[in-house]
């Protein structure tokens, strides 16, 4: 692929800078001091780890009313030479920034040139618009249509324009949306959020030399995307962001895959963790998945198939949206599921929660709040309940089992346990759990579980969103029960590290299928290959890698 | 000034604020002409005489299902009961405890299919519930004219067949459950200790009941369905359990409601007897989805209170008869009030 002649385009002149740019959620620093400029017709690949704060820096430069409502941002953007500093998304369109999102905003009953001249639209003058206004005029039908082809040529894709959202494929969608901005006459920097996310390999393609076109009329553009390949096809520099700082910023001639995936995960390592490490060499099969899909919205599972070794802990890591949180959720039962789980050579039944449970599974949901707590009961019955209900532990039988009270002392006992093993910080099993801390939350979450005495436990992102130090309990707690208690886990985290610093053996998913297994102990750059999807041709194989990876 | 404050705040502004009415008219009752000592008694009959279906709110609200608008249909259940055991001519309590017999069956069949539909309905559980109310009573107005009941003290005189609106239940089971025990307090307070004691022993088994491991399982699906359903409970189940719970509840409440009122209203008698209910259960302090037994109790003392005393003493004040007016407006305004605040009022 021919890259446009960066020298020349350094000429050009700049259309978007951004200086000393800091944002803080709370006291949560997720930017630090970011600066650069994006000139005319340049493309510019923004890349970096889920978190490392590109939504964020995406949202200041559109102005999205979240970044004003948790406080703004320090430092300066400039369009242009005019410093500016939206309000609201409006302010910045009418700045000729425009902005194509993740999520289609897109109504789906309207045709493609309906949507791309939204409140744009050409019109007629009639007597009506006289005595009663603008909003009376009717709609030029042909002009518009050809206005809309007209922007959808300019990418040069062949969508009619007279069609149905609803009944386009997915990648037209994404097309049609990034015509509306091109149809804006001002705009002048166009910001394109994982468009290809969602696109097959062709229309990805497409894409990319349409975004070329874009950018020889001298629009520049923002390209975010987690597939490096297409980063170094189509951007003229890249910048790298971790960890809420500007870690690199480089021309796309200078970079390959290997060093950006370097500069992505490569952060200083916890040495630590790493210390006096045994790794678990049991090899006899605690659970067995074979062909699992699971249809989880935003979190779809294709066809996965691995095997969890009893006494180890299994990490599941990956990008957001691949698949990773889908796999516990859909053995446990709560999302469709199909395809074969055995669990200590029986199989699972799917879809049925209460039968895992009954197998000796247990599971902690990364939906703290939504699936894992009662909020509005108290830490005892939030510990006990599924015990109660799944073991009938603490429940006193009279009358032949016909009465089954609720054993309210051994609750509490049961509770103060909990509370003293996990420190849980609160005023005593009775207080409600909506009153706690995220991270107390969380212990009481694991408490939840671990009153089952699972045999298996699945622990979906127990670090999400809790501080440092409740971090390391939460990982400790997880640690010593495998170790001491041999309790096997399968650990599902965003964050790579703690994985790392945790787990036995790390699988890796990408597009909701095993990208690859490898020991916890291989170096990073590897595991930010396979989660960038590079580990392909392996996938394609159709082999799956036990504690080896193989690269191209 | 403290101690006020933090009880304005364990108690609720509105339930302090409707006590404080209530208190006030009770004390301006003599300068109007209105016994303290008569309108006494006739709160206390009035709370037993409606507590049981104020009870019969408890389930459906704990297990998520809403505030039980459907009420009508237990009372359907309850009338079937009340009418059956006249037609069998059982009399004295057994006939009353006949009828709460037949009206079981009944209200669990009844009840199966409305929880059944309400999990069809999932988050619009209370207009839906609403509508079988209304329609299951308007349906009921063709069988009572067409089931072959033949006690004359039921039948319409002229014809020999078809319900009356209004049966007397003197004769057979009149106060069965009000005289039991009922002892005087002065002059004017009878009070009704069987009703009473009745609705304790009810109030008992729902305590009981949400101390199973059953009723705890309700009470997880109310607060978080999603919580319940990954601990492996049987989210549609639990609430089909509730919804049978509240129906029987409410069969029963129609008879206790009978045999002291000493009538049968049939036809379209049930069509608003959800709506007192439930304004009664959020005066007491529960929200949609959560309500205890004090709510219960609380909430039919004041609203009774309230439709009892407003009447007499407003419309010896100003010498006009305001007394439905008023009900009408206590029992709605209390509704709206308490749907229109999604947040958990405390008791």
């Amino acid at each position: 692929m021919q890259t446009p002649n960066v020298k020349v385009m350094d000429k050009n002149a700049v259309l978007l800078r951004c200086e000393h740019i800091s944002k803080s959620f709370y006291d949560n620093r997720v930017l630090d001091d970011i600066n650069f400029e994006l000139r005319e017709g340049e493309i510019l690949g923004l890349v970096g780890e889920n978190g490392a704060g590109k939504s964020t820096l995406m949202k200041i430069l559109f102005g999205m009313s979240v970044i004003a409502q948790t406080g703004g941002y320090e430092g300066t953007v400039y369009v242009g030479d005019k410093p500016v500093k939206f309000d609201s998304p409006f302010e910045a369109l009418e700045e000729g920034i425009g902005m194509v999102h993740q999520e289609f905003s897109l109504i789906p009953g309207f045709t493609a040139t309906e949507n791309i001249l939204l409140n744009r639209e050409v019109t007629h003058h009639n007597f009506l618009v006289e005595a009663f206004g603008e909003r009376l005029s009717t709609l030029n039908m042909p002009e518009m249509i050809e206005r809309g082809d007209k922007a959808l040529n300019t990418l040069g894709v062949a969508i009619s324009p007279q069609m149905l959202i609803a009944e386009m494929p997915i990648g037209h969608k994404q097309f049609t949306e990034i015509a509306r901005e091109v149809d804006r006459q001002n705009t002048k920097i166009i910001i394109l959020d994982e468009p290809t996310a969602v696109l097959t390999e062709t229309e990805a393609d497409v894409l990319l030399s349409s975004l070329k076109k874009l950018a020889e009329k001298g629009i520049g553009i923002i390209f975010i995307s987690h597939r490096l390949q297409e980063i170094l096809e189509v951007a003229d520099r890249i910048i790298v962001l971790r960890d809420g700082n500007l870690v690199k910023e480089v021309d796309a001639a200078h970079a390959d895959v290997i060093k950006i995936a370097e500069w992505m995960v490569g952060r200083k390592m916890d040495a630590s963790a790493f210390a006096d490490k045994d790794v678990n060499t049991n090899p006899e099969v605690l659970l067995e998945v074979k062909n699992l899909w699971v249809d989880m919205p935003g979190e779809t599972v294709r066809d996965v198939s691995f095997e969890v070794h009893r006494g180890e802990i299994l990490g599941i890591g990956g990008l957001a949206g691949q698949g990773k949180i889908g796999i516990p959720n859909g053995i446990m039962g709560l999302f469709p599921a199909g395809g074969i789980v055995k669990f200590r050579d029986e199989v699972v039944p799917l879809n049925n929660p209460r039968q895992v449970l009954n197998l000796g599974m247990a599971f902690v949901s990364e939906d703290r709040r939504g699936v894992g707590l009662l909020l509005e009961e108290t830490l005892d019955w939030n510990i006990s309940f599924t015990a109660v209900q799944v073991k009938e532990w603490y429940v006193k039988k009279y009358l032949g089992g016909l009465i089954k009270w609720r054993d309210d002392a051994a609750i509490r006992q049961l509770t103060s346990e909990y509370i003293k093993t996990f420190d849980i910080k609160c005023l005593g099993g009775h207080q409600l759990a909506q009153e706690l801390s995220g991270g107390n939350q969380q212990k009481v979450c694991l408490a939840k579980a671990f009153a089952l005495k699972p045999e298996l436990l699945f622990v979906s992102e127990p670090t999400r969103g809790i501080d440092v130090g409740a971090k390391k309990l939460v990982l400790d707690t997880i640690r010593n029960s495998n170790r001491e208690r041999g309790m096997t886990i399968v650990m599902t985290s965003s964050e790579l590290e703690e994985l790392r610093s945790v787990c036995d053996r790390i699988m890796i998913v990408d597009e909701g299928r095993v990208a690859g297994i490898l020991p916890a102990t291989a170096p990073s750059t590897e595991f930010g290959l396979l989660m960038l999807g590079t580990g392909e041709t392996d996938r394609r194989e159709g082999e799956i890698h036990n504690g080896k990876v193989k690269t191209k | 000034m403290s101690w006020i404050q933090s009880f304005v705040k364990q108690a609720g502004l509105p339930r302090v604020i409707i006590g404080l009415f209530l208190l006030s008219l009770f004390v301006a009752a003599p300068f109007v002409g209105v016994s303290v000592t008569s309108s006494i008694n006739d709160v206390l009959v009035r709370f037993g005489m409606n507590a049981v279906m104020v009870l019969a709110m408890v389930p459906m609200v704990q297990s998520g299902c809403g505030l039980n608008f459907g009420l009508p249909l237990g009372i359907i259940a309850g009338l079937l009961g009340a009418t059956l055991s006249l037609e069998l001519g059982v009399v004295g309590i057994l006939g009353f405890f006949v009828a709460v017999g037949i009206s079981i069956p009944f209200s669990i069949v009844f009840g199966y299919f409305y929880g059944q539909l309400l999990n069809r309905v999932k988050g619009d559980e209370m207009v839906i519930a609403t509508y079988v109310g209304f329609s299951s009573v308007a349906f009921m107005n063709i069988l009572w004219l067409v089931l072959p009941y033949r006690n004359p003290t039921m039948v319409w005189g002229f014809s020999g067949e078809g319900l009356r609106t209004t049966i007397s239940v003197e004769g057979y089971w009149l106060s069965a459950l009000n005289d039991f025990l009922s002892f005087q307090l002065g002059t004017h307070i009878k009070v009704p200790t069987g009703m009473f004691l009745f609705f304790a022993f009810l109030c008992f088994l729902i305590w009981a009941f949400f101390h199973t491991k059953t009723g705890t399982a309700m009470t997880a699906v109310g607060s978080n369905p999603e919580f319940a359903r990954a601990s492996g409970v049987n989210v549609d189940r639990s609430r089909t359990q509730s919804v049978i719970l509240s129906t029987v509840l409410g069969g029963i409440g129609i008879l206790v409601y009978e045999q002291s009122f000493g009538f049968i209203q049939l036809y379209n008698g049930p069509f608003y007897m959800a709506f007192p209910a439930v304004a009664s259960i959020l005066l007491g302090g529960a929200s949609v989805h959560k309500a205890t037994l004090l709510n219960v109790i609380i909430g039919t003392i004041l609203f009774q209170g309230i439709v009892t005393m407003t009447p007499s003493v407003i419309n010896s004040m100003i010498q006009t008869d305001m007394s439905e007016v008023i009900r009408i407006i206590a029992t709605n305004g209390m509704i709206l009030y308490a749907l229109t605040r999604k947040s958990v009022v405390k008791s």
